[in-house]
């Protein structure tokens, strides 16, 4: 979900950082709605700020200086201009997000290539009982397809699940589950990744040296994603526990069914974004009726929000921006906290923009941020870590589908600067992913190993 | 082997490509967007050579060593075919996209020149490239081994390395001259940096005759080089006005105003 984020220019006025737990700062003005993608899958969301449209009613509610006719001119300058920063904040934004999903990614693949733990076969998710040793190969493609089917059809039941909790306004059962999957996530998954390193690198630690390390970490943790904390500090542990729950998918689904599954978690990514009945719509349209942000914990932003003291006509509503991901006791979560959300907003509601209505132009120096879901990083990381730990140990592999997976995440932001709703962040790249990782195996691997036997170059 | 050959292979192969996106590209998020979108041109142009030749393997004897070996060449000069397709390919994206660019911005100069545009494909295109060529090779260079030990060169590390910073640094200054000759529609030069590259290629089928291969693709690589640099508008005057690092225009500038900042093209 990418979401452009308007913030204060204002060096002068004492601002107080927060961390990306915010929403977009857009408000949701009815002309310009988004659909909310979600799911274990994430999705990309643009959600641009109508500066024109929003800046409107507080200017003339607080201000009361702005005169009638002066909007309308106003207004269609102010939008091509937005255009046009949208298109020159394009690239930036996509670099906001190349950094961190390659930082995941190389974690990803770094331990795949040095922790041996997570290449062996130990076992496989409940969610996944059929076992791929079979003699045939029919067999082994029913297996699979049959644990993709079964896969899928627990995220959906989950994103269905968590879709009611929030209709219904069950805010605390949901915001207890994400506690406690975060929870497990940095206590727990951190335990056995620094256990099986340490064992790896033959490095000897005692017990009480080990607690205090993985208390400090998690707690650290739990209150940057949950709380407030430096944003830097926040964008990281995001990548960490991203870059472990992959690592976790890498190490449990079973061959074939990993493919399977990536391939499908992108089509029900599509489905559930672009199609009207879908699950994740419904929450968007809910949470956009509320007028209240959804699942800000699990989504990973670049830019910081400005919240307290600003005197800008814009802040008056927060657009939703979400991320929702259906996770199970193995540990994919749900994060949301509403009200956390909540108490953002009743904070930038603060009253009264004294300044005219020129500070609109000022408007457009302002930062603008992206946000990607994570369960986005989850699955790049999974092809990428895959890929770097069936091919053979060939590097060639590993680098076309990490290029695939970027080339995949320019291409879905262009499109959602053309199209400017809400898009999947899945399709393209996966789909370019898996290509180039079936092709590159196939057929390049022979060839480079061909050419680099005779020690010649193309 | 060891750490050794491995960090100084590496640094030989990919310190020019390394400094030049630290110092050029990576502070801008369009050119190092036009990288990565290089890099893909590349791979896919690779991904069709290599169909071509695992087509023609699979329907030849495995068996004739001769036959294999003629079908490598043909795979080898094919994929280089395919990379300037692509190359002129990426071309015409670029070329549409700096249009676009120009439109949408506000004083409709596009933020990125054609020329820069040309640079960072070419460097690209040898990055990716290069990485394809070498990165095996420099993963086993990490464990235990013998080089040669069954008759081949036992220089083949250090080698591979010196071709790989060729071939980089080649497909740059191929860039360069290729968007330039595309603008201009100088379709001699095109067909020069074409056969240039066959030759380089073709050279390369001399290893281990290292004499034989390496000193000529080096200095195939200065020639470039140097044609590159009179392409990009590159002339002797502004190498002695870069070394002498003289600040005339901005004591002209300071005349006028003070506080001005003088604005840069």
């Amino acid at each position: 979900m990418i979401t452009f984020m308007n913030n204060s220019d204002s060096e002068e006025e004492p601002c107080n950082e927060r961390t990306s737990l915010m929403s977009a700062e857009s408000p949701s003005v009815p002309s310009y709605q988004d659909g909310l993608q979600a799911s274990e899958a994430g999705e990309v969301q643009a959600h641009r700020k109508r500066r024109t449209g929003s800046s409107r009613s507080p200017n003339n509610i607080a201000d009361g200086e702005m005169s009638e006719s002066g909007v309308p001119v106003r207004e269609s300058t102010l939008e091509n201009e937005e255009e046009e920063l949208t298109l020159k904040y394009g690239a930036k934004h996509v670099i906001m997000l190349f950094v961190p999903v390659t930082l995941c990614m190389i974690v990803v693949v770094a331990t795949i290539k040095s922790v041996r733990f997570y290449t062996e076969k130990n076992g496989q998710l409940i969610y996944t009982p059929f076992s791929e040793d079979t003699p045939s190969v029919g067999q082994r493609l029913l297996n699979s397809v049959l644990n993709t089917i079964i896969m899928i059809s627990v995220i959906v039941v989950m994103t269905v699940f968590l879709v009611l909790l929030y209709k219904y306004r069950c805010y605390k059962f949901i915001h207890g589950w994400l506690i406690l999957s975060s929870l497990m996530l940095l206590f727990l998954f951190t335990y056995i990744y620094l256990g099986e390193v340490l064992k790896t690198y033959n490095v000897a630690m005692d017990y009480p040296t080990l607690f205090l390390v993985i208390w400090n970490f998690g707690a650290v943790g739990m209150i940057c994603i949950h709380w407030k904390g430096p944003l830097q500090l926040q964008q990281a542990y995001l990548i960490m526990i991203s870059a472990l729950m992959a690592l976790v998918f890498i190490k449990y689904l079973p061959e074939w069914s990993a493919w399977v599954i990536l391939g499908a978690i992108s089509i029900y990514d599509l489905m559930a974004v672009l199609c009207p009945k879908g699950p994740l719509r419904m929450l968007v349209e809910t949470a956009q009726e509320r007028n209240e942000p959804i699942f800000p914990a699990l989504i990973y932003s670049s830019a910081m929000m400005w919240t307290v003291g600003m005197a800008k006509p814009d802040t008056a509503a927060r657009g939703p921006s979400q991320q929702t991901w259906d996770a199970a006791e193995d540990g994919r979560e749900n994060h949301r906290s509403p009200s956390h959300g909540d108490s953002q907003m009743s904070e930038t509601r603060s009253p009264v923009p004294t300044r005219p209505i020129t500070s609109l132009e000022e408007l457009e120096e302002e930062e603008r941020g992206v946000k990607l879901g994570l369960g986005d990083f989850i699955f790049y990381s999974v092809l990428v870590g895959k890929a770097a730990a069936t091919a053979s140990g060939d590097w060639n592999t590993t680098l076309a589908c990490f290029v695939a997976i970027l080339i995949g995440l320019c291409l879905t932001l262009l499109l959602l600067a053309v199209f400017k709703k809400a898009l999947p962040a899945l399709p393209i790249s996966i789909t370019f992913g898996l290509v180039f990782y079936f092709s590159t195996d196939n057929l390049v691997r022979p060839f480079m190993d061909t050419l680099a036997s005779h020690q010649l170059y193309i | 082997m060891g750490a050794a050959v491995f960090f100084g292979c590496a640094g030989i192969a990919f310190g020019p490509a390394l400094a030049l996106v630290l110092l050029t590209v990576a502070a801008e998020p369009l050119r190092v967007i036009v990288l990565v979108a290089g890099a893909f041109f590349w791979l896919v142009s690779l991904l069709l050579a290599s169909l071509i030749w695992f087509i023609s393997v699979h329907l030849s004897d495995r068996e004739d060593a001769k036959l294999q070996y003629g079908l490598l060449i043909f795979g080898a000069a094919v994929s280089v075919l395919l990379q300037e397709a692509f190359r002129f390919a990426y071309f015409k994206l670029l070329k549409k996209a700096d249009e676009g660019l120009a439109t949408i911005s506000e004083d409709g100069r596009s933020p990125i020149s054609l020329r820069q545009m040309a640079y960072v494909s070419g460097l690209s295109f040898g990055i990716i490239s290069g990485v394809f060529s070498v990165i095996n090779i420099l993963a086993d260079s990490i464990g235990p081994g013998i080089v040669g030990i069954h008759g081949d060169s036992p220089y083949y590390f250090i080698t591979s390395a010196f071709l790989t910073m060729a071939l980089v640094l080649l497909h740059t200054f191929w860039g360069v001259i290729f968007f330039d000759a595309c603008e201009k529609r100088h379709y001699w030069c095109l067909g020069l940096v074409v056969a240039s590259h066959l030759l380089t290629s073709g050279l390369t089928f001399l290893n281990p005759w290292y004499e034989a291969s390496l000193v000529p693709i080096f200095i195939i690589t200065l020639c470039m080089g140097l044609w590159a640099f009179f392409t990009a508008g590159g002339s002797f005057r502004n190498i002695l006005k870069c070394l002498s690092c003289k600040q005339e225009d901005h004591s002209r500038v300071m005349m006028y105003s003070a506080l001005q900042v003088p604005f840069e093209d």
